[in-house]
Formats: C-alpha cells, sequence, structure tokens
C-alpha cells in the first residue's frame, strides 16, 4: 500500500510580535486535522525559522504577524528558503495585513495570506488542496 | 435582604410563574438552545430574589467608598470627579507620537497613556538585528532618554499623569520619565502615572519577554520599594487582566489570574521586609471590557469585594486605601472585526458603557480601524469622544453603582466571585503563581478558553456581525495609517548622533556598576536613573540584565 504520510506544518511566529492567540489556535486546528504540527513559539527570527522547518523537513510554514513587520519578515523567510535550497516547502501567512499589502507578500512568493475572521475549516480545507508531502 | 416569609412567598410565586414560562415556550419556543455569556456562563430566564437568598447588604454590597467596596472605592465615584480619559497612543518616531499626545490633550483627554513599538517593549534598541522591520510599527521607537525628551515636550506632565505600557523593561523607561521630568526641573516626588511593569501577565498572555520569572520579580520589586520611598504619586505596576482576556481567557479566569498575580506581588514585597500599608495603596490594576454587559459589569465589582477581602483577611492591611481596587479598563481589542469596520464604534461604545458601570477609575476606547493599523487622528477622536458623550450626555455619571441591587447583577457578581477564589486556591495549592506559570497551567487553561470560543464561532454558536451573521462581502474603506519606510533608518542614525555626542567613559560606569548591583541585592532603580542620564540606550541597560540574570525563552506550548 502506497499510503502518503502525513502532512508536516511548522507554525511560525517571526519577528517581536507576542500575540499568540491566532498561531495556537492553528496548532491546534491543524493537529486535530491530522497534520503533525511543530510550533516555534515566540519570537523566532526568519534565520530561526528557516533553520527550524529544514530541520524538521516540514511541508509547509504558516507564519503569524499582527504588530505590522510583515513587509520585512514574511518575503525574507521566503529568500532563506531559496538560499537553503527549500523552495519547496509552501509558505502561507496569517494576521492584521493592510489590504495592500496582501498583492506584495503573494508576489513575494508566500502562498496563501488568510485575514482575521477566516473558519479554521478553510484554512485547513486550504492546506489539504495546497499542500503535498514532499517526499 | 429579604425574611424568610417573604422568601417563600417570591418562591411559590416564582414557581407558578415558571409554568407559565414553560407553557408559552411551548407555543413560541425559545430563541436559542442554550442561553450563555461570552465566557460560556449559562444564564436564567429569571433572576428575583431568590437568587440572593444568603446576600447581606452591609456585609457584602455595602457603600461606596466602604469595605468591602463592591460599589465602587471612593465615596463619591463620578459625582466628585469624573473617570480619566487616557488614549493609549503611540506611532513612529519620538516626535509623531509627541503630536498625537498634543491632539488628543486639545480634544479633552484627561490623561496620557504610551504605546511603545516591539523593540522597545522587548528591551531591544532599533539598530538591533531582531528589531528589523519592527520600528514604529505598533508604537513608538524609544532608544535613549533624548527620545524621551522629546516625546513628552510641551505636555504638562506635572499636572497630568502618564501611563506607559511596557513590562520587562518597565524600570528603564519609567527611570528615562524621572530623569525627564528632572531635566525639565519637575521632582520625582510630583510626578504622577503608571508603568505597567506587570511580568506575570506577560508570561500567561501578553508575552514580552526578557529574563526568567525569579529575576523578573527581583526587578519588579525594586521598582515597588523605590516608588515607595521616591515616586510617592506614581503606581509602579499594573496588574493587568486586559492581556489575559485578549488571549482568549472567560472572564473568571481574567479575574482569577490577574488576582492571583496581586498576590505573588504583594508576597514579593512582604518578603522584601515592606509593611504592607506602605506599597499597597499604589497597586493598581488594568482589565479589559467584553462585549457580554453584565458578565463585565459583575466582574468589575467583585474584582474589588475580592480585592478587598485578600488584602484585610489575607494580608492584615489597616489602611482603607489598600484594600482598594482601582483600575484602568481597555474596551476589547479582541472584540472588534476587520469586516464592515464601522460597527467597531458601537461595539466600543458599549463595552466603555459596561466598563463606567463597573466603576472604572480610567478608560481606553479603542478605536474603529485598530483591528487594522494603529489608529489614524480621525478614528481617535471618535473614540475619546465615544467616552465623552457616555460622561456628560447620557446621564449614567449621575448616581453612583446605578445597576447596584439588580437581581442578576448580584447574582453574576456572587457567583464570578466564587470561581475566581477557587482558582486562586488551586494556585495557592500548586505553589503560588510563578509556580503555576513555571506548569503552564494558566497559559494552558486559556488557551483551551480561546480555542473552544473559535469554534464557537466557526459552528456560529456565536453570533459576530459582520464575520459570520449578516456578512455583506463588501469592505467599507477606511483609511489606514501608514508608517514610513525611511523611520527605522532615520531613527538608528539620530540614536548613533545621541550615542556619539554623550560621554562614553560615563556610560561605561553605569552600567558597570549596574551589573554589580545587579549580581547583589541593592535596589536596581538608582543605578538604571544614573544610567539613563548619562545616555546609555535602553538595550545597552537591558543587556546587563540579560546577561547576569539570563533570557527568558517562550516555551511554544499550545
Amino acid at each position: 500500500m502506497n499510503k502518503k504520510r502525513r502532512l508536516r506544518v511548522l507554525v511560525a511566529k517571526p519577528g517581536l510580535d507576542g500575540h499568540d492567540r491566532g498561531a495556537r489556535i492553528i496548532a491546534r486546528a491543524y493537529r486535530d486535522a491530522g497534520f503533525e504540527v511543530v510550533y516555534t513559539g515566540l519570537h523566532q527570527t526568519p534565520e530561526e525559522i528557516v533553520q527550524a522547518a529544514i530541520q524538521e523537513d516540514v511541508d509547509m510554514i504558516g507564519l503569524s504577524s499582527l504588530a505590522g513587520a510583515h513587509m520585512y519578515l514574511f518575503p525574507r523567510v521566503v529568500e532563506l528558503l531559496k538560499e537553503r535550497g527549500a523552495h519547496d516547502i509552501v509558505v502561507c501567512g496569517g494576521g492584521i495585513f493592510p489590504e495592500e499589502d496582501i498583492p506584495k507578500l503573494k508576489k513575494a512568493g508566500i502562498k496563501e495570506i488568510f485575514t482575521p475572521g477566516t473558519p479554521l475549516t478553510e484554512v485547513v480545507a486550504w492546506v489539504e488542496q495546497n499542500v503535498e508531502a514532499r517526499r | 435582604m429579604f425574611n424568610k416569609k417573604e422568601l417563600e412567598e417570591i418562591a411559590a410565586d416564582n414557581k407558578r410563574w415558571q409554568r407559565i414560562f414553560k407553557e408559552s415556550v411551548s407555543k413560541t419556543p425559545e430563541r436559542l438552545k442554550r442561553f450563555s455569556t461570552v465566557s460560556g456562563r449559562p444564564i436564567q430566564n429569571l433572576y428575583t430574589p431568590l437568587d440572593l437568598r444568603d446576600l447581606d447588604y452591609s456585609k457584602d454590597i455595602g457603600l461606596p467608598g466602604q469595605y468591602p467596596f463592591t460599589r465602587g472605592v471612593q465615596p463619591s465615584m463620578y459625582r466628585g470627579r469624573l473617570w480619566t480619559m487616557r488614549m493609549f497612543a503611540g506611532l513612529g518616531s519620538a516626535r509623531d507620537t509627541n503630536k498625537r499626545f498634543h491632539l488628543l490633550v486639545n480634544e479633552g483627554q484627561t490623561g496620557l497613556s504610551t504605546a511603545f513599538d516591539m523593540p522597545t517593549l522587548m528591551g531591544y534598541d532599533t539598530d538591533s538585528p531582531r528589531s528589523r522591520g519592527e520600528c514604529g510599527r505598533c508604537g513608538v521607537a524609544i532608544d535613549t532618554l533624548k527620545d524621551m525628551e522629546i516625546l513628552f515636550e510641551g505636555l504638562p506632565i506635572d499636572r497630568i499623569t502618564t501611563s506607559m505600557t511596557i513590562n520587562p523593561p518597565a524600570a528603564v523607561l519609567w527611570a528615562m520619565y524621572i530623569a525627564m521630568a528632572e531635566k525639565r526641573g519637575i521632582s520625582r516626588k510630583v510626578i504622577g502615572g503608571t508603568i505597567q511593569n506587570d511580568m506575570l501577565k506577560e508570561f500567561i498572555a501578553q508575552k514580552t519577554f526578557m529574563c526568567p520569572p525569579e529575576p523578573s520579580m527581583r526587578l519588579i520589586t525594586d521598582t515597588i520599594e523605590f516608588g515607595t520611598n521616591e515616586v510617592p504619586r506614581w503606581n509602579p505596576i499594573s496588574i493587568s487582566g486586559y492581556h489575559i482576556r485578549e488571549a482568549g481567557s472567560t472572564a473568571v479566569q481574567e479575574l482569577a489570574f490577574t488576582l492571583a498575580d496581586g498576590i505573588a506581588y504583594v508576597e514579593a514585597a512582604l518578603k522584601r521586609g515592606m509593611d504592607v500599608d506602605s506599597f499597597a495603596p499604589r497597586l493598581s490594576f488594568f482589565f479589559n471590557s467584553h462585549l457580554d454587559f453584565f458578565e463585565e459589569i459583575a466582574k468589575f465589582r467583585a474584582a474589588r469585594r475580592i480585592w478587598a477581602k485578600i488584602m484585610k483577611k489575607r494580608f492584615k492591611a489597616q489602611d482603607p486605601r489598600s484594600l482598594w481596587l482601582r483600575f484602568h479598563t481597555q474596551t476589547a481589542g479582541c472584540s472588534l472585526t476587520a469586516q464592515q469596520p464601522y460597527n467597531n464604534i458601537i461595539r466600543t461604545t458599549l463595552e466603555a458603557l459596561a466598563a463606567v458601570l463597573g466603576g472604572t477609575q480610567s478608560l481606553h476606547t479603542n478605536s474603529l480601524d485598530e483591528v487594522l493599523a494603529l489608529p489614524t487622528e480621525e478614528a481617535a477622536t471618535i473614540a475619546l469622544r465615544t467616552q465623552q458623550i457616555i460622561a456628560e450626555e447620557v446621564g449614567i455619571a449621575n448616581t453612583i453603582d446605578p445597576l447596584g441591587g439588580s437581581y442578576f447583577l448580584e447574582r453574576l457578581t456572587n457567583d464570578m466571585e466564587e470561581e475566581a477564589f477557587a482558582y486562586i486556591t488551586k494556585i495557592d495549592e500548586m505553589g503560588g503563581m510563578v509556580a503555576a506559570i513555571e506548569k503552564n497551567y494558566p497559559q494552558l487553561e486559556i488557551a483551551d478558553a480561546a480555542y473552544q470560543y473559535q469554534k464557537q464561532i466557526d459552528e456560529k454558536e456565536k453570533s459576530v456581525i459582520g464575520v459570520n451573521k449578516y456578512v455583506t462581502g463588501e469592505e467599507l474603506p477606511v483609511e489606514i495609517l501608514q508608517i514610513e519606510e525611511e523611520l527605522e533608518r532615520n531613527q538608528i542614525e539620530w540614536t548613533n548622533e545621541v550615542k556619539s555626542s554623550r560621554n562614553n567613559s560615563k556610560v561605561k560606569a553605569a552600567l558597570q556598576r549596574l551589573g554589580e548591583a545587579a549580581q547583589g541585592d541593592d535596589n536596581l532603580m538608582y543605578p538604571i536613573v544614573d544610567a539613563v542620564k548619562a545616555y546609555a540606550t535602553e538595550q545597552e541597560i537591558c543587556d546587563v540584565f540579560r546577561t547576569v540574570f539570563g533570557v527568558y525563552r517562550d516555551p511554544g506550548v499550545y
């Protein structure tokens, strides 16, 4: 039987922002959906996040930001993944973003952006449809 | 409050009425399967004197300004002086925020409240690699005393009180404020205000970190002691439930964890050898006002009563002011929605009303756009006007505790007190709040409540207008405040300028003295004040703490 392994996802809080209610709820929702979840905890640099993603061999990184530093931090994660040859790890983001930043983030390689009010079921369904186990 | 005979009659009447009610809903069923508060507390169809069977008016409710302070801490409450209208503000540079402060004061706000950016909150300078992209984004950037001087330029700090939401580096920012005042010829004995300085709730909820819990408690106790001796009109701590609630707790968890934190701070100060009545009157509190109107009002009333009992019975305080739970309130940021943002004005109004009916001493009302970005001038002004309308147009400040005596409210107040005490006992049994935090107990209790609440919203068991009900899909355009790209570069250049014009050997000596004091038992506030006066940067001082005390890392539990 060629059963694909469970999806492995890294939920990460880049930067100094301490708002982790959303990230922790998402981590629980992913876990309840059957994914293997790694949560970095708060105050991670982009370098630390990419290191953890590679070390943990994850299929996706979910970044959470609510304090306005996303325009530097999110693209930096994508850039570092490329540098480390791990560009096939999908990156998505959630939190509070001014409307006009969303297309810019997508252009920088963030595959999807989730804003406040998105139901958990939708967030989970997106992962199931858009992320595949890398090996 | 009722005699036995009266209660028997009411019970008989009530029994008859419940039958009528049942009949009525058999024809037209009740709207909901379960009626409950935002926190999930079940609510009865009707409250009567039967719910207050054991209530003793004088002992349990009493009069304003009298034990147990259920109806308010001051005898005159808002008949004397309205609550302080204190809008939380901070954006971009010290210069930008100073301009906002002047605007708010000109529009009639009566206290100042400072929001710092993330690097300042965490004890890093703007030029730290960890600060990249964060400068001025969620508050004002402060690196040195120079920034503090600019921040309060032209503001009457001898007459108006200032609150600073700052925690791990609270001692440093407070020292900067004291130094700034003294440079202007205003004595530390005269200035009034509050530093948040509540690390326990940081570990639990807000999560700005620097050092581990034990040395954090030492720093806090140093500030309480220093304040008592040197800055008598300052509240050296604001014991906060706000962030606990924003992290997703229930109302009772907010109440219980906050007061359990308060107990831990009192115990630490007593252990230092301080007399309870020397510092207890300057302990202040900070609560959230969420959407569930009556539950919130009951929470504020219960908080006053519980704290008075704790201070009197557990800590044997004698001074009546030691029994006062004085608190600031902020309306619930987490209740606002990005969808249909103008609705946020209404949510904030109702929450502010609950805070006032609950007897708050000071209030911040959120701006309608705070769910999207830092507030614009226009949005912040509407939020301030909301308070002014409540204070001056609707008449609820005409009498004290107007809802006192409501069967529903008094019952809620009693229930919440009882449930909060059960939590406090449990935390005592765990060895106190520091031990409970090390076991991640409050953190996980809150995470459970937050996850349950989110699921209720997803399943539409709880309504959020514009999000899971009455969704239009069409967003109203709201103007968003932008922080300029060059701010970070400018701030780094500016701090470098300050560093090149100061006396570096003086800074080095001050930091060395601070390091030595940190290794011993001396009160750290004195060497911190010396260091900021020499224009040591915030991070230079905090790095001393991190070196001596170690760095706390998020355990990352979910």
